[in-house]
């Protein structure tokens, strides 16, 4: 079972801000996931080395040129806040 | 006009290289349908009339000097999860609600070099979490064989304006059914395509070891034409493949002597629908007379399937879902005060439930303590799942099975269980983890187990080894010529 507390503790590592009445559903979801999973573990992976991509490349390489890009201004102009060519955020040191 | 909405995608080349009728006339009366019919589908998130129509003179320019591509002039539409540049791209959330990406995904590109023309963005489940549509930030698109079902999903935007002849296809993407689930809901022809064929770039990450991009469409003889117009290498996608891609159009014949085909028992579940089972078998019979060999296969680590699924995705998802910060884009909640409220309270507004379930599911597995037993564990057994499959295409060709052990439930299902997509989607989701090509195709209709009096679409499951499409494809074209389930159209869209 996995608790309250430790619901707080994820939503606050996954940087949400879950009200009260959303950490009393994300435990009852994330119980019935878990539930859910469970019986994965009586499956025998004894010596099986855990998979990480299927499509065999290794060391993929490109050539490293540089590229003419036009975009600065699009990009800049997509952010919430801004003040000329730079991007405002709030401070992150008190 | 409007009988050219039935042609198929090589009549409609020939038609335009004939100037039987112009790409301008054929956008036009695209865009008439839709503005007819997407009050009661919602298959749309935006429309692009004006982009349209301006794409359409360009082809026919083009088409006027004798210089046109397979697509040339061709209308499409395209799930909402490709970035396309100066045209909002919303992936159905709130927090990408008026965003505007800045460059074009790849395979978007691709078909604007040769003039294909995109109607517009289709609906889908939030960040494509989801088998239903209902998690769409928009609201549900509507199923044409029944309004008042789910068309599937997370696609289900681009199978429901297919199916009711909004475009004749649509890009669409794939990480564990999303197009064969949805295909088959909407009685049409969906290609999941191996996983690495086609450019994932500029399309918005939702599970990166297994997010695929492939296309809806009216026959399998339509999704080879699209599909050798996407796949191939891109040098801003990793994951593609080298190998030259085939021109599957060669592969299609009438006959399919020397196949070998296997029917994987654990895909019969308990819970399918009778219907569902008996149209399945009916289909495999047809397959049997047209020259394949059938045998039964078994696939025991299928059961295993939709678990590791439910851990690898979300692990997957909280680390792409990181990016949404309401710093560089996107929406930004206008009570916070501090940095860290900007990340939580914008995250809190502007995520849906499903995917702050999904990213809270991932951010626990991958968490200190708790991710050798979740995260690796899961790996372990997806690699039992892809040797087990290796094994069994040593012995066959293909697999056939369902693509949904149902027809389209009622709307409203999905929105309180937090297992629905991992259920749903448990006949496509081991070839998914495995990285496989697969085809859904319709093969009739049958009775939900609701009761309701009412025919609805069977889509069957044609699934290759790594890098195999050209048999899918062959059965699949096969099968459509001597069956006529996918020219059936949905009453009150003709």
């Amino acid at each position: 079972m996995i608790t309250k507390k430790e619901v707080q503790h994820i939503a606050k590592l996954a940087r949400i801000s879950l009200s009260e009445k959303e950490i009393e559903k994300f435990s009852a979801d994330l119980n019935k996931v878990l539930g859910y999973i469970e019986v994965l573990k009586s499956v025998d992976t004894e010596g099986v080395e855990p998979l990480a991509q299927v499509t065999g490349l290794e060391n993929v390489f490109r050539d490293d040129r540089a590229h003419p890009s036009d975009v600065t201004e699009a990009i800049i102009k997509n952010a919430p806040d801004q003040r000329g060519r730079f991007i405002r955020v709030k401070g992150v040191f008190e | 006009m409007d009988k050219l909405l039935h042609t198929s995608l090589k009549e409609m080349r020939a038609g335009l290289d004939r100037k039987d009728f112009s790409a301008l006339e054929l956008t036009r009366q695209f865009l008439a349908r839709i503005k007819k019919f997407e009050p009661k589908l919602h298959a749309f998130v935006t429309v692009t009339e004006e982009e349209a129509l301006k794409t359409a003179k360009e082809a026919d320019e083009l088409i006027g000097k004798g210089e046109s591509w397979a697509l040339t002039g061709i209308p499409f539409a395209a799930k909402d999860l490709f970035s396309t540049a100066g045209i909002r791209t919303t992936a159905s959330s709130k927090i990408l609600e008026n965003f505007v990406p800045v460059y074009d995904a790849t395979v978007i590109t691709k078909l604007r070099d040769q003039r294909a023309i995109m109607l517009g963005k289709t609906n889908l489940d939030q960040f494509a979490h989801g088998s239903s549509t209902e998690t769409s930030y928009f609201g549900p698109s509507h199923n044409p064989w029944d309004t008042t079902r789910i068309p599937g999903g997370s696609s289900g935007g681009s199978t429901a304006a297919v199916a009711a002849g909004l475009a004749p296809f649509a890009l669409a993407t794939e990480t564990g059914g999303s197009i064969r689930q949805p295909s088959a809901l909407c009685g049409v022809s969906g290609w999941k395509p191996t996983y690495g064929r086609v450019s994932r770039y500029g399309v918005i990450a939702m599970t990166s070891s297994t997010d695929s991009i492939g296309t809806v469409a009216r026959s399998v003889e339509d999704l080879v034409i699209t599909a050798e117009a996407i796949a191939g290498k891109d040098d801003r996608d990793a994951t593609t493949s080298a190998a030259p891609v085939k021109q599957w159009s060669q592969f299609l014949k009438r006959d399919l002597k020397g196949i070998r085909v296997g029917v994987p028992k654990e895909y019969f579940i308990d819970g399918i629908e009778p219907d569902t089972e008996k149209r399945i078998k009916e289909a495999i019979e047809q397959v049997r007379a047209l020259g394949a060999t059938i045998s039964s296969v078994s696939l025991p680590m299928t059961a295993y399937g939709s678990m590791v699924y439910a851990i690898v995705t979300p692990s997957e998802i909280s680390s792409n879902l990181s990016r949404y910060d309401g710093i560089r884009y996107g929406y930004v909640s206008e009570t916070a005060s501090d940095l860290f409220e900007i990340y939580g309270k914008t995250r809190d507004e502007g995520f849906g439930d499903e995917a702050k379930r999904r990213i809270m599911t991932g951010t626990y597995a991958l968490s200190a303590g708790y991710r050798d037993a979740y995260y690796l564990k899961a790996q372990k057994v997806r690699r039992l799942l892809v040797n087990e499959f290796k094994h069994v295409f040593d012995k066959v060709d293909i697999l056939l099975c369902p693509s949904s052990p149902n027809v389209a439930p009622k709307l409203g299902g999905a929105a309180d269980n937090p297992l629905f997509g991992y259920i749903a989607d448990q006949l496509n989701i081991p070839g998914a983890l495995a990285g496989l090509p697969a085809l859904s195709v319709p093969c009739g209709f049958g009775k939900p187990a609701d009761g309701a009096v009412v025919d609805l679409p069977v889509g069957l499951q044609i699934i290759g080894p790594q890098w195999g499409e050209e048999n899918i494809f062959r059965v699949g074209y096969a099968y459509q010529q001597v069956t006529d389930w996918h020219k059936a159209k949905p009453k009150g869209f003709e």
